[in-house]
């Protein structure tokens, strides 16, 4: 063994000796405490998952302390999807910093497209069309939607369901391709602008979404069919990871999370923005705390979600997509190349950027993984001093050594999957 | 949202502590509360314990630095009250010049564990009594500073060759928290740098 060789070389070995016997790591030898008395418990064993590992969702690591299979600690190691998004944003104008917020939540890139330019317009005194407002919450929902469905997914993958992974994953596909069809990207989608969106929809988009919102409920039907009374998933998730209402607001959880245990705290209900306090929802809640009522609390979420899509293609006005303000929305093409004032604001505003006054402005919104808030500092320029994203997934994870100690290394890969983490924005 | 009427904890803070309260002010609506660095913690309490206050809710905890060199770095806490639905923001400033430091609120929201070494790693300011202050998203030996301060530059501080070189002779332990450091150390596979971080957690790798 050469000096180099470290703890987690040795670990990424199949894990055993050359005599074929099991090798454990016990640990305490050098506290000395553990390694004496008439204790039954085994040695420790050390492990590790990640960050190249698929229940991780991600580049997560984590250091796994074993007693026997009950995990003692938990020890999450972050940062290697860190691209340091934050230090950019202060280098970028307020429109640039948009395609930035597609690689945070990149399960969600349009929740978080509309929060930043959410932020971005407190902090300017910008108002939104009225268009403008119904669409964002139309993206805001499809996030949801699209983001609950790859947990779905993702979570009954790893705790041996295949089926729901497929179900759900067609579903999603439905909605990659409206996105498509409104913006011309998938996965980043860069949809707003700060005073508007990016484009209005096309021709025909809301029909197609209709169809697509009546062909949602069977899935969801069936994942229920499969999963909310099934032996196998009520074992593996009941009473697996419990946070009293408590603790969870003692630890800032937020999203399913929070509202799994107890809690109703909704920054749609509680901090309405984008007029959603004229939306008929509710806003579901566990009683456990556990594994389960995420699940439940995450396919009501699907419904509601539901709801206010129908509600929102309702009421859908028709009008101009983009705010009335030749400071922040570029000037048509055709007009920028043939009117004088036109080509001055469209190169002031490509060249220069648009300055936000001194001052600063805290936005969250409710995105499919919590909490999700933007914070901008501006000292009059057309850069940010400091943009900060309060990101839900990372506060919701420092949670999980908490969540995990005293279950079994299995049920650690059904908690982990139950927070919903996304690296993107975790690492940033 | 709380509309242009400043947040009444304001006036009660100042009326409570006085002097403590460095100055209040309203920006895009959202009520701000400088308080001073010594008694963050206690005021903080205060806020979160007080019936009246109820802010049980630590949104989020975050430092900003101006791009004035002369003004001081602030840390922000954002406050929710659950019960009351009423948002606040405290300020702490820290002066350049004198040590970064402010007193942890671990112990008043677990919730702050991570987003203190968040600031601790990007920033540079200590928190005095956290329990596990350590990098989080750079890896401990890194070298290069604090990325988010305005004296480091976008692309970093060394050359491209220079970081591909330090993370390719990096040693992984520098990574690795205080009880992962204990089990090393047990096989005698400790650079002394990383010994010298155990010593300081005590026995058994602390907490």
């Amino acid at each position: 063994m050469g000096e180099k060789r470290t703890l987690e070389l040795e670990l990424a070995t199949p894990g055993v000796d050359a005599q074929g016997r099991p090798i454990r790591v016990p640990l305490g030898v050098a506290g000395g405490e553990r390694a004496e008395g008439p204790d039954l418990r085994s040695e420790l064993m050390l492990i590790n998952i990640g960050p190249q590992h698929p229940a991780t969702h991600g580049v997560l690591r984590l250091v796994v302390e074993l007693d026997g299979e009950v995990v003692v600690r938990v020890i999450p190691h972050i940062g290697y999807l860190h691209s340091g998004f934050e230090k950019l944003g202060e280098y970028r104008h307020y429109n640039q910093i948009i395609p930035l917020t597609d690689r945070t939540d990149y399960l969600a890139a349009p929740s978080n497209n509309v929060a930043l330019a959410l932020a971005a317009e407190k902090l300017m005194g910008i108002a939104i069309t009225p268009r403008c407002t119904v669409l964002r919450v139309i993206a805001c929902e499809m996030s949801r939607i699209m983001s609950h469905l790859v947990w779905a997914g993702t979570t009954a993958i790893d705790l041996g369901a295949f089926t729901v992974f497929l179900w759900s994953w067609q579903q999603r596909e439905g909605i990659y391709d409206l996105l498509e069809e409104w913006c011309g990207a998938r996965l980043t989608t860069s949809l707003t602008r700060v005073g508007g969106m990016m484009a209005d929809v096309p021709d025909g988009w809301t029909a197609k979404l209709r169809a697509w919102l009546a062909a949602l409920p069977k899935t969801l039907d069936e994942v229920d069919t499969m999963l909310a009374r099934n032996g196998i998933w009520l074992g593996r998730t009941q009473d697996i990871g419990v946070v009293t209402a408590t603790e969870a607001v003692n630890r800032s959880l937020s999203g399913p999370m929070l509202r799994a245990s107890g809690v109703a705290y909704d920054v749609r209900k509680d901090r309405p923005y984008l007029g959603y306090e004229t939306y008929d929802f509710e806003v579901p809640v566990g009683e456990h705390g556990d594994v389960y009522d995420r699940y439940l609390v995450r396919m009501e979420e699907m419904r509601q979600s539901m709801q206010i899509l129908h509600q929102a293609l309702d009421r859908l006005p028709d009008g101009p997509v983009n705010a009335d303000d030749p400071r922040v929305i570029l000037p048509p093409k055709h007009r920028a190349m043939s009117d004088m004032e036109a080509m001055i604001y469209h190169f002031k505003q490509v060249m220069e950027g648009v300055s936000a006054p001194v001052g600063e402005a805290y936005l969250a919104v409710e995105s499919p993984k919590g909490e999700l808030g933007n914070y901008f500092v501006s000292d009059g320029t057309a850069k940010p001093v400091r943009w900060r994203i309060r990101p839900p997934s990372f506060i919701n994870l420092q949670a999980l050594p908490f969540m995990a100690q005293g279950h079994l290394l299995s049920d650690l890969i059904a908690i982990n999957a139950s927070v919903d983490i996304v690296m993107g924005e975790i690492d940033r | 949202m709380n509309g242009a009427t400043p947040n009444p904890s304001a006036a009660a803070l100042q009326s409570r502590f006085g002097a403590a309260i460095a100055g209040t002010h309203m920006s895009c609506g959202d009520t701000i509360v400088v308080v001073a660095r010594g008694r963050a913690h206690e005021i903080l309490r205060w806020l979160k314990e007080t019936p009246t206050e109820a802010y049980e809710y630590l949104v989020d905890v975050t430092a900003v630095e101006y791009r004035d060199r002369e003004r001081p770095l602030e840390v922000v806490y954002q406050l929710w009250s659950l019960s009351r639905k009423v948002f606040l923001r405290v300020k702490v400033e820290l002066p350049k010049g004198e040590p970064l430091t402010v007193d942890s609120i671990v112990d008043l929201w677990r919730g702050a564990d991570w987003l203190e070494r968040e600031v601790f790693d990007l920033f540079g300011i200590t928190f005095r009594g956290h329990p596990d202050l350590r990098r989080i998203l750079m890896w401990d030996g890194y070298l290069e500073g604090h990325p988010l301060r305005k004296d480091f530059p976008l692309r970093g501080r060394f050359s491209r060759a220079e970081q591909v070189r330090q993370a390719l002779t990096k040693t992984p332990e520098a990574h690795h928290s205080a009880e992962e450091l204990a089990v090393a150390a047990a096989f005698q596979r400790v650079s002394d740098d990383s010994r010298e971080r155990l010593e300081r957690a005590g026995p058994g790798g602390g907490t």
